[in-house]
């Protein structure tokens, strides 16, 4: 479809063609299409001619990055250290067997996606889970059943 | 040229060198795997570490990316470099058993045990592979992909690159696909030393660059 | 705030057009605390309330409103202090707005419910400085916070701001500068702790032959539970560009990077905002002020990798490259981004900067111990009652941190230790709660300053279980160039993990020791030589606690999963059978009224039990 190479191009062209911003760059196409397809890393390695295992490589190392489609619902779950010490780890157990899924992973549906962070910066609320940017404070394994559900 | 001191003989060395290659100058061998002379040196197996000496203490460097400087005290051989370098070389061989290279450095070292779990990933991550193709072959087919542990040398997509010409470098300088033990049963991973050569299972980022192998697996020279 | 500006070109213009803000300001002013934590709590929603309801009483000229950046209290948010009195309402809901403005705005009453209770007196606080909280602070560089709006330059501008700016750019050469930094005996907030000035001198003598240096602001705040970098990002931008532009003069660069995580978009909003305001007033750019100086700033993004927090891997980074790190034996100062001459600092040391210039370094050399001048600001989470930003002297004790401004350890639990310097740093036992905040000090007992994270711990916190959170996110960081640090964190991870799941061997202590005397010497930069500080630092002071896992294979702290057991204690349980429905696996059983039980084959440890059940009968032990 013309429409997939047109909207990577443009967006390396914003940015001047110039490879030093290829995180950028590819930072932007991550938040139109939701994940790095792959023809769009072939039109942004040509266009600025670096080899292809260069962009690749770029779009591997960093987390920021998904290389798969990512799900309707992003769920984060805060793995920061006061969020560990007040019982994260619990609340992250229970989402895996809730979902299905280990952090990294969409559902087979495709609804959710799971991730882990380090530090979303409200610690007073620890543990904390940002679905989408709703952010649920001092969750605890009973009260993820209800949050979970109310997205479904 | 500036004066060094080695392992206590005192010596001129070209300015611009490396401690590596200042030490060779004088007979002294460091050992080395992600070093290659014709490549650019890359710092990342930590085995051809030497001891700096300073005016508080001392650090362990590298030496085929430090630079030689006027006055540099450097020991390639003492208590501090052996216990790092062993260890070292233990920790590679808990990832990559089936390396010749690797099973003789150890016996060389006196390594007579290795006390990490055994996951043999078949590559060292010294990345000479992908030097070779970027920097003599001018190509740049392969490279590291991701991070960590995770971190691998590969293809874009896992796709045979464009820019491949079949040249067969990268399996040629591999310290490990090159030379692999053939010791049928690894005792917790040691050989103990032998000098045969057999063929190896498969190569982790075989996409059959050389004719004379083909995609599932390759014969040894 | 869109006010048509033309570009301030002398000092004298900036000075009239601040004594013009400050005629514009009005008196009371209602301020709203923005910071993430408190949008987490809801403010957004708090704000807008009161915005409408001084609307609504029709006070918008009478009275001033600003939702600002972080006020540090993150614990007891909402948020919402009155300015000029500073009377300091905690927990406020969209619903007390209209009280808030009729009552104390129009006709000056508190508002009982709202203030905060001293957890010791028991008596409520009117004031913010009287909040035992504040009282031990210092807060220099976090406390203009309640009174900036991010987005409005202005507002910084009626606070001061850029006069430091001008007195460098006007009345001082590039070495004077240099000079005062050097007397104030400012070291880096980062973590290293190096002398500010030393670097600055460095680079500013790095020969360039095309005259190009750069000077960059690391805010990749990576280490997780510190906050702080991009609580004075959001909150007031200002401070950093400020402090980035006298070092820019100083050491003779005319190009800025501030390079700031991808997860901080709020951060990065405020600081693009802040930095287009500056330009357009003349304050940053060509020319500024006047003065014949030019230097501008361009915000980098970073990926979301902890590595890039080292500055050779935000170089490789910036310039569009993983990130990994290139060994130190050509500093960057001498030789950095794109090879040449660059100066890098934390976004709190730059902060620093005007503060220095305008109140002078004698008088910030006073502050503090004699190795550690000045003030930080700590992120104090974890098991404490205060939860929040803390701007704290150097000097004061970690005792003083905790108990008089942190309000001690909730629910009658008992310290443990306390964390600080993140991933990098170690474990500080109680009996060593007197140490004094200083970089030399912390560093002597296995720890370190860090950037500021300061976890406090408590006895249901399993250190070993600690050591292997730490071990296990540094694995996931290392970019994996090094054998010690990919390798040996690795095996790391696989040793500490065994120990929580109970297959600890004897040797295991040593080993760890050993991977951890190699990895701090051979390792190719700073995330793998300090990654053994949090595990050699909890077997020095805890090591008894790794003996239990090991030999006993228990887990006094009941936290490690695979050695505690999920019990229902016989007094408490009162039989209502809410756990044994909420049971995922069916393992409780127990008709009504009567004592349940946990079936130990089916219990995953899932801990939902333990969270329904109102009468705390479940225990993990």
């Amino acid at each position: 479809m013309k429409s997939d190479y047109e909207k990577p191009m443009a967006i390396v062209s914003k940015y001047g063609n110039n490879r030093d911003s290829l995180i950028s760059i590819l930072q932007d196409i991550q938040s139109e299409c939701r994940y790095l397809p792959e023809d769009a890393l072939r039109v942004v390695a040509s266009q600025l001619g670096l080899p292809l295992i260069q962009v690749y490589g770029v779009a591997t190392f960093f987390k920021a990055f998904s290389l798969e489609p990512r799900g309707e619902h992003e769920v984060r779950v805060c793995l920061g250290t006061a969020c560990h010490v007040r019982g994260a780890p619990i609340v992250l157990d229970e989402i895996k067997r809730h979902l299905g899924v280990n952090p990294g992973e969409t559902t087979d549906d495709m609804r959710f996606s799971l991730e882990t962070v380090n530090c979303l910066g409200a610690c007073a609320l620890g543990p904390i889970v940002v679905i989408n940017d709703k952010y649920f404070g001092q969750t605890s394994p009973g009260k993820l059943e209800k949050i979970l559900r109310s997205y479904e | 040229m500036v004066e060094i001191v080695i392992d206590g003989i005192k010596t001129k060395a070209v300015e611009g060198t490396t401690v590596l290659e200042a030490a060779a100058e004088i007979g002294i061998v460091i050992p080395t795997l992600c070093h290659h002379p014709g490549l650019t040196p890359y710092g990342a197996c930590r085995v051809c570490l030497v001891e700096v000496i300073k005016e508080n203490g001392s650090s362990l460097e590298a030496s085929c990316i430090l630079p030689v400087e006027q006055g540099q005290i450097i020991l390639t051989n003492s208590e501090k470099v052996k216990k790092a370098r062993k260890l070292i070389v233990e920790l590679l061989l808990a990832s990559c058993p089936n390396s010749k290279t690797l099973q003789d450095m150890a016996s060389n070292m006196g390594i007579n045990k290795i006390r990490f779990k055994i996951k043999d990933r078949g590559c060292i991550l010294c990345g000479l592979c992908v030097r070779y193709c970027k920097e003599q072959m001018q190509s740049g087919g392969i490279g590291f992909i991701g991070r960590g542990i995770s971190r691998k040398v590969s293809t874009a997509f896992d796709v045979t690159p464009e820019e491949c010409r079949n040249c067969g470098g990268c399996e040629w300088i591999c310290p490990v696909c090159e030379r692999a033990c053939t010791a049928g049963n690894l005792l917790d991973g040691i050989c103990g030393g032998c000098q045969n050569l057999a063929p190896v299972e498969t190569c982790p980022i075989c996409t059959g660059c050389s004719e004379s192998v083909g995609m599932q697996g390759h014969k040894v020279y | 705030m869109r006010r048509s500006t033309k570009k301030l070109q002398s000092v004298a213009e900036l000075e009239q057009l601040r004594s013009r803000i400050l005629k514009r300001l009005k008196k009371p002013c209602v301020s709203v605390c923005g910071g993430t934590g408190c949008h987490a709590y809801g403010c957004s929603e708090v704000a807008a309330s009161i915005k409408k309801e001084i609307k609504r009483q029709g006070l918008t000229r009478q009275a001033d409103f600003k939702v600002t950046g972080c006020h540090g209290f993150c614990e007891h948010g909402p948020l919402v202090v009155i300015y000029p009195q500073k009377i300091f309402y905690q927990r406020v809901s969209p619903k007390d707005a209209p009280e808030i403005i009729s009552e104390t705005l129009l006709r000056h009453n508190i508002i009982k419910r709202l203030l905060y209770v001293d957890s010791v007196s028991g008596e409520k606080v009117n004031f913010e400085d009287d909040v035992p909280f504040y009282k031990k602070q210092q807060r220099l560089i976090l406390g203009n916070n309640g009174l900036i709006d991010p987005t409005d330059i202005e507002d910084y501008l009626a606070l001061g701001g850029y006069s430091a700016m001008s007195k460098v750019l006007f009345n001082m050469q590039p070495t004077e500068v240099i000079e005062e930094i050097r007397k104030s005996g400012l070291r880096g907030r980062g973590g290293g702790g190096f002398p500010a000035a030393r670097k600055w001198e460095t680079c500013r003598n790095a020969p360039s032959p095309d005259g190009i240096r750069y000077v960059i602001c690391n805010a990749d705040e990576g280490d997780p539970g510190a906050y702080m970098d991009r609580s004075l990002l959001e909150g007031n931008p200002h401070s950093v560009i400020e402090g980035m532009i006298i070092g820019a003069y100083a050491i003779g660069a005319h190009y800025g990077y501030v390079y700031v995580r991808y997860e901080y978009p709020l951060a990065v909003r405020n600081l693009s905002l802040a930095l287009e305001q500056a330009r357009a007033y003349g304050l940053l750019g060509e020319n500024i002020l006047g003065s014949g100086f030019s230097f501008d700033i361009k915000i980098s993004r970073g990926g979301g990798a902890f590595v890039c927090g080292e500055s050779t891997a935000l170089m490789a980074s910036i310039e569009g490259k993983i990130g990994e790190p290139r060994p130190k034996h050509i500093h960057t100062a001498v030789s950095g981004l794109y090879g040449k001459p660059t100066n890098l600092n934390n976004v709190e040391t730059w902060a620093n900067v005007p503060l220095i210039i305008n109140k002078g370094a004698s008088w910030y050399s006073q502050i503090g111990t004699e190795g550690s001048k000045g003030t930080k600001i700590f992120s104090l989470v974890g098991k404490i009652n205060n939860t929040g930003l803390v701007e704290v002297p150097m000097g004061i004790t970690l005792r003083e941190v905790i108990y008089d401004i942190g309000g001690g350890i909730p629910n009658g639990k008992r310290f443990k230790a306390v964390q600080t310097g993140g991933p990098s740093g170690g474990c500080v036992p109680e009996s060593l709660l007197d140490l004094p905040v200083d970089f030399d000090r912390l560093t002597a007992v296995g720890s370190m300053m860090g950037s500021g994270g300061m976890i406090v711990m408590d006895e249901n916190t399993c250190l070993v279980d600690i050591a292997r959170y730490f071990t296990k996110f540094l694995t996931e960081e290392s970019c994996g160039k090094c054998t010690p640090c990919r390798d040996g964190l690795d095996n790391m991870l696989d040793i500490l993990t065994d120990i929580t799941e109970g297959k600890g061997k004897e040797s295991d202590i040593e080993l760890l020791e050993e991977l951890g005397s190699v990895l701090k010497e051979a390792s190719l930069c700073a995330l793998g030589g300090t990654a053994v500080n949090p595990v050699l630092s909890t077997i020095t002071y805890f090591r008894d606690e790794y003996r239990t896992h090991i030999e006993e294979k228990r887990c006094p702290a009941g936290v490690c999963k695979a050695l505690i057991t999920i019990t229902i204690d016989e007094e408490k349980c009162t039989g209502c059978q809410v756990c044994a429905r909420k049971c995922p696996q069916e393992a409780i059983s127990g008709k009504k009224k009567e004592l349940h039980k946990i079936d130990h084959n089916k219990c995953i440890k899932c801990r939902l039990c333990q969270d329904v059940c109102k009468f705390e009968a479940v225990v993990a032990s």
